[in-house]
């Protein structure tokens, strides 16, 4: 493995399937009553969010713990960084205090990158502007293959916002990996221009995929984008692309409906369907801490004890 | 002074006799043995940029005056032009003068500022254009360069209103609208690293739209950094109409191409590689070498943009857009466009010197090497192959793309009206 998470793409095969085999062994202990580890003992990670996103950092922050790492919070608001700090400077401030890894959500894709050049310890991306966010990919192929198993050759559609989406981008990536199948469904305003050259296919009509989808994937799309001309109104792009009752009756029996997070009922996704039992939404959040317990003992090299 | 043992042109060795700033003859053994001698080396007339960031006043942080020039004559050249986004803004004859003013009193080369075309570059008044025009400076290249000119009739006003001075409006083809908030190249790098795409019909819809705009008003336009395939097809065609329409390409659009920002050696979405217009594909990089020599493309511009370090070593989107240039673009064009065999020296001295002196309306500068000509002459030797080490740059900003390339040629010599501002390869 690499020294760093950055991009789902920097992952072999063997890294990944060795990143969801451990989570497998690691969720055995998070079923126990006492769920911590001491793998991680004298050892830092750093929570350094720019972005406000309490999901992702808490669960992080229970990941890190879990494995007994001493944790540092440090996010933009009301520090050194909201006076107008540089992100170089940043990192050095962390460096000097000896993180061993730095967990770095922002807004700016290719931050990570960046942050990579100026600390020693391992960088981990929690999503990057409108780049990546490669432990939700993980995740979310931890909770496919929890349910489906096997996902080589599985068909997995992922619906919604992927111009803008850093879950889209890394589950793309991920997923040819393992060998699955993706297409991509939207509005043609919402997926890049070069869609094209992704590993995966693409599709504008979510109707005729949904029969021959074992995973369906909704993901968020903001409501601003619709005064950018990207579509034209909530409710046509509800009605086109949206997730209802009528649609979800047309997915296989055995297809699951994930999405990862938050949701917009109503919008992209129906209360319904994200509340059936075939969703793995809530699953999806358990996972999380489990997928990022996987990174980071993998990275800071502990041991299952 | 006179010079020895240099080829003009790259044709036989001969030496130049400089008398009162002025050449007084060109031959074999006419210079003496006090001479400096040139080693074979080949005799440029001396370069003219049109499009240089000199920063002050404002940013004098990032460069200045006197280190830009210093700068230029270490790249070879004797006369830049000054671009107007200076804070405050050069859009008054007060500013251009001072910079002016300030390019004679260094004296490392002759610095004419352009003028902005509207009131603080914000696209909404026609800045005092003729004052500019009769100021001590003589402005006759005007530009809100950095940003774009969009509004139509703006534009079209400030393409006729010029006419009466002879001026130029030099465009920044940037449609603001299918640009907002453009970090790279929309392509498949940019899908891949997720950032926001500027796409080439930025640039095209508009280069297009000023075409037909100069030609149904008789004006002269300059289209400044024409970074795509699209505009060389535009622009040959609008050239065919006999419309009267130039031209410019930066060097690092000849060079350098968007993958660079996912992977190079100085790592992913290094800042190094932002700017604008940003770098293209390798077929906009062929198309731009093929009309560079087909004359298309009229003349190399460096768009010289000093930034701070600090304004450089951020995430990308905080990035500073800009690369220094004035340095490296004739090691960058030799590269690009001689070692390609696409032009010859002379090709290079029509569009680094000549052409973009026309333009400006230089009559001083660009003149070809011959007796009677102002004695402005570059020596570049294009045997030598270095790499590219920033800290040793005049400029004050070491924002190059190039840093630890290795590339041809060295500036050995620059000589403003017969007095050296540069010898062997240093400052004089």
């Amino acid at each position: 493995m690499n020294r760093h998470l950055i991009s789902a793409g920097d992952l072999a095969k063997d890294d990944a399937l060795l990143i969801l085999d451990t989570a497998e062994e690691l969720a055995r202990v998070s079923e126990r009553s006492i769920k911590k580890l001491p793998t991680l003992r004298g050892r830092t990670v750093v929570n350094l969010f720019f972005e406000d996103s309490t999901r992702t950092r808490i669960s992080f922050e229970a990941a890190a713990k879990r494995l007994s790492a001493d944790v540092i919070n440090f996010s933009a608001k009301g520090s050194s960084v909201s006076k107008g700090e540089s992100l170089k400077d940043t990192a050095l401030t962390l460096e000097a205090m000896g993180a061993d890894a730095v967990v770095i959500r922002h807004g700016s894709s290719g931050a990570p990158h960046r942050l990579a050049n100026w600390v020693r310890g391992s960088v981990v991306n929690a999503g990057d502007g409108t780049h990546e966010h490669p432990t939700q990919a993980l995740l979310d192929a931890f909770s496919m293959r929890r349910r489906l198993g096997n996902l080589e050759g599985r068909k997995v559609t992922i619906v919604g916002d992927v111009l803008h989406s850093r879950v889209a981008r890394s589950n793309v990536l991920l997923l040819a990996t393992l060998g699955a199948e993706v297409t991509l469904v939207a509005p043609p305003t919402l997926l890049p221009v070069s869609v094209g050259t992704w590993p995966c296919e693409v599709s504008y009509d979510l109707d005729s995929v949904l029969p021959k989808s074992d995973v369906v994937m909704m993901l968020r799309v903001q409501k601003e984008r619709m005064n950018a001309a990207y579509f034209p109104s909530e409710r046509e792009y509800s009605r086109r692309y949206g997730l209802d009752r009528e649609r979800f009756a047309k997915m296989p029996d055995e297809a699951i409906v994930m999405h990862p997070g938050p949701m917009n009922r109503g919008m992209e996704i129906a209360a319904e369907v994200a509340d059936s039992a075939r969703s793995t939404i809530v699953e999806q959040v358990a996972n999380g801490v489990t997928i990022r317990m996987a990174v980071l003992y993998l990275l800071l090299g502990g041991e299952i004890a | 002074m006179n010079i020895r043992n240099v080829r003009v042109l790259g044709g036989e060795p001969v030496d130049i006799r400089i008398a009162g700033g002025v050449i007084a003859e060109i031959g074999p053994g006419v210079a003496g043995p006090d001479a400096v001698d040139g080693e074979g080396a080949i005799a440029l007339p001396g370069l003219v940029d049109l499009h240089t960031h000199l920063r002050e006043p404002g940013r004098e942080d990032a460069e200045t005056v006197q280190t830009g020039t210093q700068s230029a004559a270490r790249g070879g050249y004797t006369a830049v032009h000054a671009m107007a986004n200076t804070s405050p803004v050069a859009d008054t004859a007060g500013v251009v003068e001072q910079v002016w003013r300030l390019g004679r009193e260094f004296a490392h080369c002759d610095v004419h500022p352009v003028g902005a075309v509207t009131v603080g570059l914000e696209g909404k008044q026609l800045a005092e254009l003729g004052a500019m025009a009769d100021s001590a400076a003589r402005v006759r290249v005007f530009s809100d360069d950095g940003k774009c000119v969009d509004d139509a009739v703006l534009m079209r006003r400030a393409l006729e209103y010029v006419k009466a001075f002879d001026g130029v409006v030099a465009q920044h083809a940037q449609e603001p609208r299918l640009t907002a908030g453009a970090q790279m190249n929309e392509g498949v790098i940019s899908g891949r690293l997720g950032l926001t795409g500027w796409p080439a019909v930025a640039e095209e819809a508009i280069i297009a739209r000023d075409c037909l705009l100069a030609a149904h008003v008789g004006s002269r336009l300059h289209v400044c950094h024409v970074s795509t395939a699209g505009s060389v097809e535009i622009i040959r065609w609008a050239k065919s109409k006999g419309w009267n329409i130039t031209a410019e390409v930066t060097p690092h659009h000849l060079l350098l191409t968007d993958d660079l920002v996912e992977e190079s050696p100085v790592g992913a979405y290094n800042p190094i590689y932002k700017v604008n217009p940003p770098l293209r594909t390798r077929a906009d990089v062929e198309a731009l070498r093929a009309a560079l020599a087909d004359g298309t493309i009229d003349i190399v511009a460096t768009d010289h943009a000093p930034h701070p370090v600090e304004d450089k070593e951020t995430e990308w989107s905080a990035a500073a857009m800009g690369m220094v240039g004035l340095e490296t673009a004739l090691s960058v064009v030799q590269e690009a466009m001689v070692e390609t065999g696409l032009l010859d020296w002379a090709g290079v001295a029509q569009r680094m010197s000549v052409t973009p002196a026309r333009i400006g309306r230089l009559p001083g500068q660009g003149r070809p090497l011959e007796a009677g000509a102002p004695a402005n002459i570059t020596l570049y030797d294009p045997t030598v192959r270095t790499k590219v080490d920033p800290s040793a740059f005049a400029s004050k900003s070491r924002n190059t793309p190039y840093e630890g390339m290795t590339l041809p040629g060295r500036v050995v010599a620059t000589f403003l009206r017969g007095r050296p501002t540069v010898l062997e390869g240093k400052l004089v």
